[in-house]
C-alpha cells in the first residue's frame, strides 16, 4: 500500500510593516524588504530591483491613494515563500482603480520635446523591475493594492 | 525620513582645455530635491558653461520624481546649447537611467575622469 503524500505547499514566511503616508517613508518599506530578500538568497541586483518598485509602489499608495494625509498609513506584506517573494502594498485610499497598460514606457524624445511631463515614470519602473506586478482595486473603492513578485532564478 | 540633497559646483578644465561645470550631489534624489538638482543647475552661468558633468558618486537613493528632475535639467540644458554628462551612478541606477532613454541626451559613464575624456 502507497503512502500518501501531502501536496500542500509550505506556507509562506510572512513580514509587514506599516508606514505613514509621508513621502520618505518608503524607505523603511525598502529596507525591510531588502533584509527579507537578502535573506531568502536573492542576488544583490535584484534586491535593488525590489527596492526600487516598492519604493515607487509606496510613493504611488502615499501620493495617489492616501493623498499625503498622515492620518492614513501604507500597509507593506511580504510573503516569502519557497522560490519568491510576494509583496502588496496597501493603502487606504482609493489607490489605482485600473491595471497600467504595458504602452506607459516613457518617451524621453517626448520628454526632452516637452510633449510629455517629465514625471510619470513610477509605473513603468515597476512593471519592469519586478517579474509581476498587479494593481488591485479595492471592492468599495477603497483598500486598493499593488502586488509585486520576485521570483528566485534557478542558479542563486 | 529622505537624506537632504546637497549640491555644490565644481569648476574644472577638460583634458580638450574646455571648461567643465561639475554638479556633485550628495545624498537622495526625490521630489524634495527640486532646489538642489534644478536651482544648482540654473545658477551656472550658461554663457561660460557649455559642459556640464552631473556627479552621482554619493548619491545613495533616486526616485522617478528624482529622475524627472534629471530629465527637466537635461531639458533646460538642451535649450541652452549645453553638454551633459553623469557619472558615479551605480550598476542599478545606471541600468535605470538607460531604462527611461537618459543615456541618448546625457553620456552615462563609471567615473569622472572617463566622463571628463568623453567631452
Amino acid at each position: 500500500m502507497s503512502e500518501a503524500k501531502s501536496t500542500t505547499a509550505p506556507k509562506p514566511t510572512i513580514v509587514e510593516v506599516r508606514v505613514p503616508s509621508r513621502l520618505g517613508f518608503e524607505k523603511v518599506a525598502m529596507s525591510t524588504a531588502a533584509s527579507v530578500a537578502k535573506l531568502m538568497g536573492f542576488r544583490e541586483d535584484r534586491i535593488e530591483d525590489l527596492k526600487t518598485a516598492l519604493a515607487e509602489a509606496c510613493i504611488n499608495a502615499i501620493e495617489h491613494g492616501n493623498r499625503l494625509n498622515e492620518k492614513l498609513s501604507v500597509g507593506v506584506v511580504l510573503s516569502a515563500g519557497a522560490d519568491a517573494l510576494e509583496v502588496k502594498v496597501m493603502d487606504e485610499g482609493k489607490g489605482m482603480n485600473r491595471q497600467p497598460g504595458k504602452q506607459n514606457k516613457p518617451d524621453i524624445d517626448r520628454k526632452m520635446r516637452g510633449e510629455e511631463e517629465p514625471r510619470g515614470m513610477g509605473m513603468f519602473l515597476i512593471q519592469s523591475l519586478v517579474d509581476e506586478a498587479e494593481w488591485v482595486a479595492g471592492d468599495d473603492g477603497n483598500g486598493s493594492y499593488v502586488r509585486l513578485v520576485i521570483r528566485l532564478d534557478k542558479e542563486q | 525620513m529622505q537624506n537632504e540633497t546637497k549640491a555644490r559646483v565644481e569648476q574644472l578644465t577638460s583634458p580638450a582645455g574646455h571648461p567643465v561645470a561639475v554638479l556633485r550631489f550628495e545624498g537622495d534624489i526625490a521630489s524634495t530635491s527640486k532646489d538642489a538638482v534644478i536651482g544648482t543647475y540654473q545658477s551656472l552661468p550658461k554663457a561660460s558653461t557649455p559642459l556640464v558633468l552631473l556627479d552621482f558618486t554619493k548619491v545613495d537613493y533616486i526616485n522617478s520624481s528624482g529622475i524627472a528632475l534629471v530629465i527637466q535639467l537635461l531639458i533646460e540644458a538642451s535649450n541652452s546649447g549645453q553638454k551633459v554628462c553623469a557619472f558615479g551612478l551605480s550598476a542599478h541606477f545606471t541600468k535605470v537611467f538607460t531604462m527611461v532613454g537618459i543615456p541618448k541626451y546625457a553620456g552615462l559613464f563609471s567615473t569622472q575622469a572617463e566622463a571628463l575624456a568623453a567631452l
